[in-house]
């Protein structure tokens, strides 16, 4: 009966995650191609540093401190959970323990342990984000984008976590106290001995209903998370590999060239160029996520809303409209609206009088960035909102005409007299004899 | 860089003069400061003047990536036309644009910034500080700015001519890679601030005067006009000065 209902349960998971995930890389794949100039070798090591080793994010050292209790926590307790699939598939009962108890009972013990002792980490850190997000209110958590579903997605989150280790304790104590009434041999819980004692009057049979318990608590909050996981922030999870694997390698400083504009300029000038599709008419900068490049989209499904980016953002923290997460917010849900309406119309595209700039992102915020790169310094899974930046602000020149009365100033003295202000070329040396 | 061409001669290095340092009144000093101390150095450089132009770089950055190029295009005609193989400038943004944006449209060169070239010459000898003492313990605070720091990671050669100088350096707060803007890059420059509670340069020189520093010292024409503005918003440009690394230098030699 146990063995039905969690094969059921695990298929279910399986075909309804396998609809999202793959939901998810058909929206990253509505973006442009991108190519990445890095050697694998590097890219392996900036995944291991950075997504690995959460190197970034140790520029804060407390967060990020209780940030990765939470992270190995979750890493080691994967060992638990296959245990707990295997032992769901066959009906039998710590079946990785069991085996390893005839042969080397210490691996087993050791290794349970450490997973209880992690995921007690893992709740202290857990209760340490909750108050921080939700009692001192720490400001970058508290910022008016995160208003509504961004706060509940964290908190939900953060909850489901506690439930999940209250799952594995729950099922270690109660084992626990029955091996200690009954006086029966087997392994050795560091915390949950300490936990069963608050058990040991139970019956046996409560005692292995309580286990039980614990065990689909446990195995139900996982199967919740995995499917709760596409729709939430949390998805950095997994993203935050590949977007490691992907860092751009270039300097900072330097901006995403069009190749596109180099032709019309060559041929302005004279120059051979290739012959271009004269049908195809160009598009200057991004208008909507379709405009991006996949690598932005996947940028955007990586982020996880921390705020570091805003917080270091000279624009936000002066009190302009300008905040970098929500760009990467916006982009996130301007993506998953346009997947929504694509998967209603048998995956066409049909215009729905919507897109990325104006309605989702306005051009007071654009207007604010100071290009100054401190977003994308911060991001621990290096995220470029100042990437996105630019090419709205490029459809914005480009395409709309859509400038400032100064910058068609300075655009004009730059094209006439090769400088932004009004000077003529001729006099630039004379600062030689000022 | 045409006499040099009619003399049949070719200079060690171009100086990149840029906007700022041709035009503003501010800059144009330390474009002095800067060619005097390597005309002190015997360092064999030269100028394009009249052919020297924007180099894009806060076209690109708003939006104008047409004119960016245009502009790059004109520029890199001029410099492969000289045969230029290396490049100094004292601005940040020159320097980044030559640096990283250039080579993807055929402009190829080694391209320093005026605090690399600084820190080469001080370490070869060449540049000798007679009046080191001059700003010994003097209380001083480096502004990095973007585009020489986050966007280029040179974070060490001004401070190394800092240490030079044997100044009292109170670094802020917010400095190398957290380092705060100005507010001048992506184009601000030349536009009114967007809305909001307080300009980003009163901001970053609060933090700067907070240090208690005598001397503002910055690497880029943009953010010393920037950090000046801020220090005479808080009526403070009797007391604190904001400098050029070049300037500190030059009057130290």
């Amino acid at each position: 009966m146990t063995i039905i209902l969690f094969s059921l349960l695990f298929f279910g998971v399986i075909f309804f995650s396998y609809k999202k995930y793959h939901r998810i890389y058909f929206n990253i794949k509505l973006g442009k191609d991108y190519s990445n100039p890095n050697p694998t070798s590097e890219k392996l090591k900036n995944m291991a540093l950075i997504a690995l080793g959460q190197k970034k994010m140790f520029s804060r050292p407390i967060s990020a401190i209780f940030h990765f209790f939470i992270y190995v926590a979750f890493v080691f307790t994967q060992l638990e959970l296959l245990e707990i699939l295997l032992d769901g598939f066959t009906g039998s009962h710590r079946m990785i323990g069991h085996a390893l108890l005839d042969y080397c009972p210490a691996i087993y013990s050791t290794l349970i342990n450490l997973i209880e002792i992690l995921s007690l980490l893992a709740l202290i850190a857990t209760f340490i984000f909750l108050s921080r997000r939700n009692l001192l209110k720490l400001p970058r958590l508290n910022m008016d984008e995160l208003k509504g579903w961004p706060m509940k997605d964290a908190n939900i989150i953060l909850i489901g976590e506690i439930l999940l280790v209250f799952g594995i304790f729950l099922m270690n104590s109660a084992e626990s106290a029955w091996l200690i009434n009954s006086n029966g041999t087997g392994y050795h819980f560091i915390l949950s001995s300490v936990f069963a004692l608050l058990f040991t009057s139970f019956s046996a049979d409560a005692l292995q209903m309580l286990s039980q318990l614990g065990w689909w608590l446990h195995l139900i909050g996982i199967f919740g998370f995995i499917l709760y996981l596409p729709y939430s922030k949390h998805l950095h999870i997994l993203l935050a590999f590949p977007n490691a694997y992907l860092t751009n390698p270039n300097a900072k400083g330097q901006i995403n060239y069009m190749p596109e504009i180099y032709n019309e300029i060559k041929s302005m000038m004279g120059e051979a160029v290739e012959a271009s599709d004269p049908n195809a008419i160009p598009k200057f900068g991004a208008r909507d996520i379709t405009d991006l490049s996949q690598k932005n989209l996947l940028d955007a499904y990586a982020c996880t809303e921390c705020g570091r980016c805003t917080s270091a953002c000279p624009a936000n923290q002066t009190g302009k409209k300008l905040s970098p997460r929500k760009i990467m917010m916006d982009t996130r849900d301007r993506m998953e609206e346009v997947g929504r309406l694509m998967e209603v119309n048998n995956n066409e595209w049909k215009d729905d009088g919507k897109s990325l700039l104006h309605n989702y992102i306005s051009v007071e915020e654009l207007r604010g960035c100071t290009t100054c790169n401190a977003c994308v310094e911060e991001c621990p899974v290096n995220i470029s909102p100042l990437d996105i930046i630019v090419q709205l602000r490029r459809n914005l020149i480009m395409e709309e005409s859509n400038s400032p009365q100064e910058w068609n100033g300075m655009f004009g003295n730059i094209e006439n007299n090769g400088a932004p202000w009004k000077f003529a070329q001729s006099e630039r040396a004379n600062w030689v004899n000022s | 860089m045409a006499d040099y061409l009619a003399a049949g001669d070719q200079p060690d290095i171009l100086f990149w003069v840029g906007c700022a340092g041709s035009f503003d009144d501010r800059a144009k000093r330390i474009s002095k400061a800067f060619s005097d101390i390597l005309a002190k150095c015997g360092i064999k450089f030269a100028i394009l003047g009249q052919e020297e132009s924007c180099t894009g770089d806060p076209a690109r950055r708003a939006g104008n990536e047409f004119l960016f190029q245009m502009m790059a295009y004109q520029n890199i005609q001029v410099l492969n036309g000289y045969e230029v193989k290396k490049i100094v400038t004292a601005c940040p943004h020159c320097f980044n644009t030559l640096k990283n944006e250039y080579p993807e449209l055929g402009g190829n060169y080694e391209v320093i910034h005026h605090t690399q070239l600084l820190q080469e010459l001080l370490d070869q000898g060449k540049i000798k500080l007679s009046d080191a003492s001059k700003f010994k313990g003097k209380r001083v605070t480096y502004h990095d700015s973007c585009y020489l720091g986050r966007a280029n990671n040179v974070y060490e050669a001004p401070r190394s001519l800092l240490a030079a100088l044997d100044v009292d350096l109170a670094e802020m707060g917010r400095s190398k890679k957290t380092g705060m803007c100005c507010g001048a890059g992506g184009g601000q420059m030349f536009k009114e601030e967007e809305n909001g509670k307080e300009r980003i340069n009163t901001n970053r020189t609060k933090e700067a005067l907070d240090t208690g520093a005598e001397i503002i010292v910055a690497n880029c024409p943009f953010c010393t006009t920037m950090l000046e503005d801020g220090v005479k918003s808080y009526e403070k440009q009797t007391e604190v000065k904001v400098l050029d690394i070049v300037e500190l230098l030059n009057s130290s030699i």
